[in-house]
């Protein structure tokens, strides 16, 4: 009992350092081939049009929804205390600095995130991935970089539409619904949301768009098996990457605060 | 088992070991692949020839042992002279893995558009390989999901010749297709190996391919247990070969169907 415990145990460490060890291993051949070899420049724009241009509408829709609630949530708090006129700011800042950059990370994960994974997973067991090894085309060139490179550019600009839109939808909420002064909406986020806020959140936003795309392009190139590999592979894309954007998005917030 | 032959050797596999997790797949293959002939290697599913197939081009790597090609151990050379190395070579895939998000003509002169030369540059260099597979020019803006699977097989072959290699590597060619496409396929494998005097190994189960092939390889229980001539593999009175050609389930090569009889 005890021997197979310390078995289990130690089987399993090993399996987290190897896991570890590959994933960080992966991360720096892409960069050492990014830094050392000539970018695929029409790739780059593919993948930023699937990345970033079809994921729009979701992070649109995410990010106008999301504002229209924190409205409606921040003015049944603040008319308690007779702070409506603080709503604009808290929706802006909310959105800017924590839930924009990352509800569009984590859309983008779930559509794009997702797809790069199955993409490049169902190239590995079709025997592509190898197909390109044999022609001497150097995959991670072909493959990896641009996707890394899209999704960290493209990012910030997704997230920049997704706190538009909910800064909007919070309007619509305040104006329309609530019926509350369009002025006090408009001065409350002149007065407290600085441009320091705004580029923490595209940072943020920045990073996001490069853990999806590593943990995606990992995982793809990792997948084993046939179809049932690639859907295991794609699933543990998604909770790889949306995990490590929360757990990062707590150390950027207070790396950025120190900034 | 080898046996010398007057041909130069092109590739020399020596003590080749290869483990997944707890399996040996391959347990000292020893063999010599001679120099612009046909050499088929067969075995039973699962006896790890597309694993060899795989490290003697650098997909897998060895466990231990040499791979010499053309006297220089590929085992031991650096990613940069690995690469010139495999530039002799080319690899048709089991199924062509041709990328299905590109057309025929994108898929075949992949390695130029990718080198930056020029769609003028590469569209003749293209033609010329399609035609060498006889396949019509009108394929050349089709993607792979319009093709048939002889087709594939045809485009894959096509997208190999293309870096003009010294070696051709064939995985199971002809493994699915039909007894007539499978012919034309044998046939364009042997044309290429005697008109561009290409060293060719093959891993097959198909027993036309034999009619084609110089040596034959057998591969059983990660050894190589025969390796001859393929005119004489009908007279061989090698106990493996013997009963593999003739598909007998009583011999050294143990099958499902001998297990239970010996239960029996």
């Amino acid at each position: 009992m005890i021997v197979s415990f310390i078995n289990f145990l130690g089987k399993s460490t090993l399996d987290i350092c190897t896991y570890t060890g590959e994933f960080t291993l992966f991360f720096l051949h892409a960069i050492k081939t990014a830094a050392t070899s000539k970018l695929k420049i029409s790739k780059t724009f593919v993948q930023m049009n699937r990345i970033g241009v079809e994921s729009m509408s979701i992070v649109l829709l995410t990010g106008l929804f999301t504002g229209m609630v924190l409205a409606l949530q921040t003015y049944i708090g603040f008319q308690r205390v007779g702070g409506e006129q603080f709503i604009g700011a808290i929706v802006a800042l909310g959105l800017i600095r924590e839930l924009g950059p990352v509800l569009t990370a984590l859309m983008v994960t779930g559509r794009a995130g997702s797809a790069i994974t199955a993409e490049i997973g169902t190239m590995v067991i079709t025997e592509q991935v190898d197909a390109l090894t044999t022609l001497r085309i150097n995959v991670f060139q072909y493959l990896v970089v641009p996707r890394m490179i899209a999704s960290t550019f493209i990012l910030p600009f997704l997230s920049l539409f997704c706190m538009f839109f909910g800064i909007v939808g919070g309007y619509i909420v305040c104006v329309h619904v609530l019926e509350l002064s369009p002025e006090d909406y408009e001065s409350s986020i002149r007065n407290y949301v600085e441009l320091t806020d705004i580029k923490g959140g595209l940072k943020k936003a920045a990073v996001f768009g490069l853990i999806l795309s590593w943990v995606g392009t990992y995982k793809g190139m990792y997948t084993q098996g046939g179809a049932r590999g690639v859907g295991t592979a794609t699933t543990q894309s998604v909770v790889v990457s949306s995990i490590l954007i929360l757990i990062t998005n707590y150390f950027l917030t207070k790396l950025i605060e120190h900034m | 088992m080898n046996k010398k032959t007057s041909h130069k050797t092109k590739i020399k596999v020596v003590d080749l070991y290869k483990k997944f997790d707890d399996h040996w797949v391959s347990r000292g293959v020893n063999l010599e692949i001679p120099e612009g002939l046909m050499t088929v290697i067969i075995g039973r599913s699962g006896e790890g020839k597309s694993v060899l197939l795989k490290q003697i081009i650098g997909l897998i790597k060895p466990t231990e042992g040499h791979i010499f090609v053309d006297g220089l151990d590929i085992t031991t050379l650096k990613s940069d002279e690995l690469d010139e190395c495999y530039k002799k070579f080319g690899y048709v895939f089991q199924f062509a893995a041709l990328l299905d998000s590109l057309n025929v003509f994108e898929n075949i002169g992949i390695t130029l558009i990718e080198q930056g030369m020029s769609y003028e540059e590469i569209l003749p260099i293209v033609k010329e390989k399609l035609s060498l597979v006889q396949l019509p020019e009108d394929t050349l803006h089709k993607y792979p999901s319009e093709l048939s699977g002889g087709m594939r097989k045809r485009v894959g072959l096509a997208r190999t010749l293309v870096t003009n290699p010294e070696i051709i590597l064939y995985d199971e060619p002809t493994t699915g297709l039909d007894p007539i496409t499978s012919r034309v396929i044998h046939e364009l494998m042997f044309d290429m190996q005697k008109r561009l005097k290409i060293t060719s190994v093959i891993i097959s189960h198909d027993i036309e391919t034999f009619k084609y092939a110089d040596k034959i390889a057998l591969l059983h229980d990660g050894e190589i247990r025969y390796f001859g001539d393929a005119k004489t593999i009908w007279e061989s009175d090698n106990p493996y070969i013997h009963q593999f050609i003739r598909g007998l389930t009583e011999g050294p090569i143990t099958t499902e169907i001998a297990y239970f009889k010996d239960k029996e």
